[in-house]
């Protein structure tokens, strides 16, 4: 600002009358434009405590004359995507999952759907990609504890594996041998569950086992190490293990045995967080389309 | 405008500024805060929701230790996204026995409100030991000392008497017994009759798998317990708030 203006401002603007060391201090008003911003505000938080719940009473606050309540929102939110998919819910509640991928439409739409469901739910154990990790399945090979069709998975998801959640939940319990058999019985039978699954053994050692598996273990694994999915029971035979397949891992295995848990995820059994009959179906095809499906 | 012209009065004394900036923060708070304490709006009744048993207390206190707060919210908000995701929006009668809340204000990790339930307990200790383990995208740090570090329940009675003293209700009864209902609850064999009459719900199991108490027992026992108290099926949210 040149020395000019200066001169003419302090003929024309009067001082607000203090003075410290000879220094005075104008009294300039604000600028208008800011001033009436300022008053807009004021009658604008006015008429907000009006038309919204603002001002505290007696027993509650004033409801406000839009009647805005956050959870109507909410609710009306999820009931307006609910009502633009109803069709396609209702749908899939219904449908016989068999005949699922003749219908595109609803295909796509329950691999979609699904997709985001084991997202926010499943990936956590099963991984982002359901390729799962040590003592949670993977879930893109033909490998199932409890069955691949699915209905099988349909079942698993709503009822969960051994768990106290639901009654229904696929329950087996495998024996801990540690105090059962030997330890020579016991290394036997790892030997021959490495023999069956192809792996270096030493083939007398899994001679002995070879009897020891028969007597106690063949029940849920099978005669031959095939497995079982109405127990859960693994198969032995293939390079796909759970827990590990080498030597200390299976070692560790009989004498302690597994009990791997799944939560049940019907709405029945975690009201208000749950998974309702169509998101199931949806999880269920998404799963079952990964890959493994049988 | 003469009475606006007296502000120098205010702006040359400044003890009457500061007891006139006094009543102007007092106004506010009346306004805002003191309605809080009367309005019956304010926490509605739910069924279900007790106060924190010794072991999940004490992970609680770990939980806080630890800051887990800092990349963990406890708070679904009431909107779509956040209640498809993670369960029903949480209400303020599920804090009521927080003594400091755990709301959070961030998320780097996922809300932790509804976490009770969701996954196993192999799952939950396999997690906070190595994070990675079983979720390779994940940048939480890993917590596996906690299974290392066996505790006593040395000043439970403490903790509770003072989570008494702010308001919780816990009777007499359940601070003289909070050593045992605290030791038991990992124990499925033992007594545990008491602790679940006091504290409907709870879970009894060896948490971490290992033998004794350790800081995973109680931080796990405290997040199976997150978000599972309330019984919606007897829940209908009042449309007024």
């Amino acid at each position: 600002m040149s020395k000019k203006q200066d001169n003419k401002k302090q003929d024309e603007v009067e001082t607000t009358g203090h003075s410290w060391d000879g220094i005075e201090e104008f009294n300039n008003p604000l600028p208008k434009w800011w001033v009436w911003c300022l008053y807009a505000t004021i009658v604008w938080a006015i008429l907000y405590t009006i038309a919204y719940p603002a001002w505290p009473m007696i027993k509650g606050a004033t409801p406000g004359l839009l009647g805005y309540s956050t959870r109507a929102e909410v609710a009306e939110d999820i009931a307006a995507v609910d009502a633009a998919n109803a069709e396609l819910i209702a749908k899939l509640a219904a449908v016989d999952l068999t005949t699922i991928t003749d219908d595109a439409e609803l295909h796509g739409f329950a691999v979609n759907g699904g997709g985001a469901i084991f997202r926010a739910n499943c990936s956590q154990c099963h991984g982002s990609g359901a390729a799962g990790t040590t003592g949670f399945p993977n879930l893109l090979d033909d490998d199932w504890l409890w069955g691949g069709t699915i209905e099988d998975i349909v079942y698993t998801v709503t009822h969960g594996v051994r768990n106290e959640q639901s009654l229904d939940s696929r329950y087996s319990e495998m024996t801990a041998f540690d105090e059962i058999l030997t330890d020579e019985e016991i290394t036997g039978v790892v030997n021959h569950v490495l023999a069956i699954s192809g792996q270096d053994h030493d083939p007398a050692a899994a001679e002995l086992g070879a009897t020891v598996f028969y007597d106690n273990c063949a029940a849920c694994h099978g005669d031959a190490g095939e497995g079982m999915d109405a127990l859960g029971a693994p198969t032995l035979t293939d390079a796909i293990w759970l827990y590990g397949g080498d030597e200390a891992t299976i070692t560790e295995t009989v004498r302690y045995a597994r009990f791997g848990v799944m939560p049940a995820w019907s709405a029945e059994y975690r009201v208000g967080s749950g998974l309702d009959q169509a998101e199931i179906n949806a999880v269920a095809a998404y799963v079952h389309q990964l890959g493994g499906g049988e | 405008m003469a009475f606006l012209d007296r502000h120098k009065v205010l702006e040359k004394n400044a003890t009457l500024l500061l007891a006139a900036s006094f009543v102007v923060v007092t106004v506010g708070g009346i306004v805002e805060i003191a309605p809080l304490f009367y309005l019956e709006n304010t926490i509605e009744k739910v069924e279900g929701m007790r106060p924190y048993s010794p072991l999940e207390l004490t992970g609680r206190e770990i939980y806080i230790r630890e800051g887990c707060y800092v990349c963990h919210s406890q708070m679904i908000r009431p909107m779509r996204d956040e209640v498809e995701r993670y369960g029903h929006y949480s209400l303020a009668a599920e804090s009521m026995y927080d003594h400091p809340f755990q709301w959070g204000s961030k998320r780097t990790g996922p809300d932790l409100a509804r976490v009770g339930g969701r996954y196993s307990d192999e799952w939950l200790v396999a997690h906070l030991t190595d994070p990675q383990s079983v979720v390779p995208e994940s940048v939480m740090p890993p917590y596996g000392y906690l299974t290392q570090r066996l505790i006593e329940p040395t000043y439970i009675e403490d903790l509770l008497s003072t989570h008494a003293m702010v308001g919780v209700p816990y009777t007499e009864e359940m601070i003289a017994s909070a050593s045992a209902d605290f030791m038991v609850q990992i124990d499925p064999f033992g007594d545990f009759d008491g602790l679940l009459e006091r504290y409907p719900n709870a879970q009894v199991r060896n948490f971490d798998g290992q033998p004794g108490v350790s800081e995973m027992d109680a931080m796990v026992a405290y997040l199976q317990m997150l978000g599972t108290l309330v019984d919606f099926s007897t829940f209908t949210p009042d449309a007024s708030r």
